[in-house]
């Protein structure tokens, strides 16, 4: 119960913010607003809406990271954690509390997403509730990279590293704007080393039915997810035992 | 009876001394002011004895239990309202409220009740569905206190509570503490000489990390030759060695 309260609070946190909602929702359906719109207009295929919508989705998911950093970087710079702390509240409960609002939030936006591209085009299938199902690790993996760099950075960082650079790396190496194999060499070995590619891919194959392709694709981001959610916690930790 | 006893307490950070084996006792029900100049080592008593800070050697008790091994148990009867004020600031002054009475797990029924009775003994019934950041500094630093006691403390930790506060809002927050007295022990930090005067039952006068002095106002006053209690303050931090 301790938790849930606690978890309450940070939901109401974010859905209050207008930038949050500007940024987490306005910005991917602009952007899939106007690259249907491009799309309709060039004789190649480019942005075909149930390639694109997928890959929205994906790349939204890098504003819950910047969400989830700067609400924890700011209760940090302010006394409420410091009150937090010395109540019954525990460290799991902490934890736990920031990073479960946030799964059902980048549900939501998943499938605000997937509804908004159905006048645009998108075919409707039972598919698409895969697709939002297995969009689940890859928002675990940005939520626990938000708690990380929330733990880490300053607010004013925070929404530099998580608002700037994640949201441009998570553009450039997903394959959502362009095909990787374009550019080849060193560029698309680190995007396959990165989850932002498998997540799209997984995503697409997801949405067409493609579930083999999907499976083999889920691996690394299970591992990145699991692997950024151990790191998240120890430095959590170490924070929580510095302040 | 005792509701803190500390036993050779020391804080250091790397080469700076915060606290030196310090040791004090406060009765229960007492209203304790510790008043010192900026870096004498208030707020890191306060850290201290409600378990945000490590000591570095050195025990208090605080309601019975040590601060070094029973920290679960510390917390679950003190009430912290940290020197900035410590609101969720998106969230209404119910809602405060309500996120502190979810984390002490008290019933739908005990949460109302102890909403609706705070709001009313702290005159933020008018306010309740107001956002806590956009309060004035005064109505937010009354959230805050509220917020402290909905646990039902046994102790009280108030850090500088009316610092920066105008004189009408320190006034109005002085009579909310002075309706607390004897109801639950208070351990208050301040650099204002009138409010430790005005509001305590005793006064621990700090520098640089000492306890140079304890005793009410009026002992002090004499132990500085002094009628006037901001010069007996000022003259027992003049002559301590420390």
């Amino acid at each position: 119960m301790r938790m849930l309260a606690f978890a309450k609070r940070c939901t109401k946190e974010i859905v209050r913010d207008p930038i949050n909602l500007a940024f987490g929702l306005g910005f991917p359906l602009i952007l899939l607003l106007l690259l249907s719109a491009m799309q309709a207009n060039i004789p190649v295929s480019l942005f075909e809406i149930n390639t694109l919508t997928p890959g929205i989705t994906v790349f939204g998911l890098s504003f819950i990271t910047l969400f989830s950093a700067t609400l924890i970087a700011k209760d940090r710079e302010s006394a409420l954690l410091q009150r937090l702390y010395t109540t019954p509240l525990t460290s799991v409960d902490f934890i736990i509390g920031y990073m479960l609002p946030l799964l059902p939030v980048s549900i939501v936006q998943t499938v605000i997403c997937y509804l908004f591209a159905i006048p645009l085009g998108l075919t409707v299938s039972i598919n698409f509730a895969y697709a939002v199902i297995g969009i689940i690790p890859m928002a675990v993996f940005n939520v626990a990279l938000g708690l990380m760099c929330g733990s880490i950075f300053s607010s004013k960082q925070a929404g530099g590293i998580c608002g700037a650079l994640l949201t441009n790396l998570s553009a450039w190496f997903s394959g959502v704007w362009f095909d990787l194999k374009l550019v080849g060499g060193i560029f698309e070995k680190a995007a396959n080393a990165l989850p932002f590619v498998h997540a799209v891919e997984m995503e697409r194959a997801l949405f067409n039915g493609n579930f083999e392709i999907a499976t083999s694709h889920m691996m690394p981001i299970i591992l990145y997810s699991i692997l950024t959610t151990a790191v998240a916690v120890t430095v959590f930790l170490g924070q929580m035992k510095r302040q | 009876m005792q509701a803190v006893k500390t036993h050779k307490l020391v804080k250091q950070y790397k080469n700076l001394t915060a606290v030196y084996e310090l040791n004090f006792e406060i009765r229960q029900g007492e209203l304790f002011a510790l008043l010192g100049v900026n870096g004498a080592g208030k707020t890191t008593i306060i850290k201290m004895l409600s378990c945000l800070t490590k000591p570095t050697s050195g025990d208090a008790v605080v309601g019975g239990y040590s601060i070094a091994e029973e920290h679960d148990k510390v917390k679950r009867i003190i009430g912290v309202s940290p020197q900035e004020t410590a609101v969720a600031p998106n969230l209404s002054v119910k809602e405060n409220l309500e996120l502190i009475c979810g984390i002490h797990e008290l019933s739908k029924e005990k949460t109302q009740l102890k909403t609706n009775e705070l709001s009313l003994r702290f005159g933020l019934d008018a306010v309740l569905n107001r956002k806590a950041g956009k309060l004035s500094g005064g109505f937010q630093r009354r959230l805050s206190i509220a917020m402290a006691l909905i646990g039902e403390p046994q102790i009280l930790f108030l850090d500088e509570p009316t610092l920066g506060l105008d004189v009408i809002a320190r006034q109005e927050l002085w009579s909310v503490i002075r309706s607390l007295k004897g109801k639950v022990t208070i351990i208050l930090t301040t650099h204002y000489m009138e409010e430790a005067e005005s509001l305590s039952d005793r006064i621990g006068i700090m520098k640089s990390g000492h306890l140079l002095a304890v005793g009410t106002a009026a002992e002090l006053k004499e132990k500085g030759k002094s009628d006037d209690f901001e010069t007996a303050f000022i003259s027992l931090i003049k002559e301590s060695a420390v």
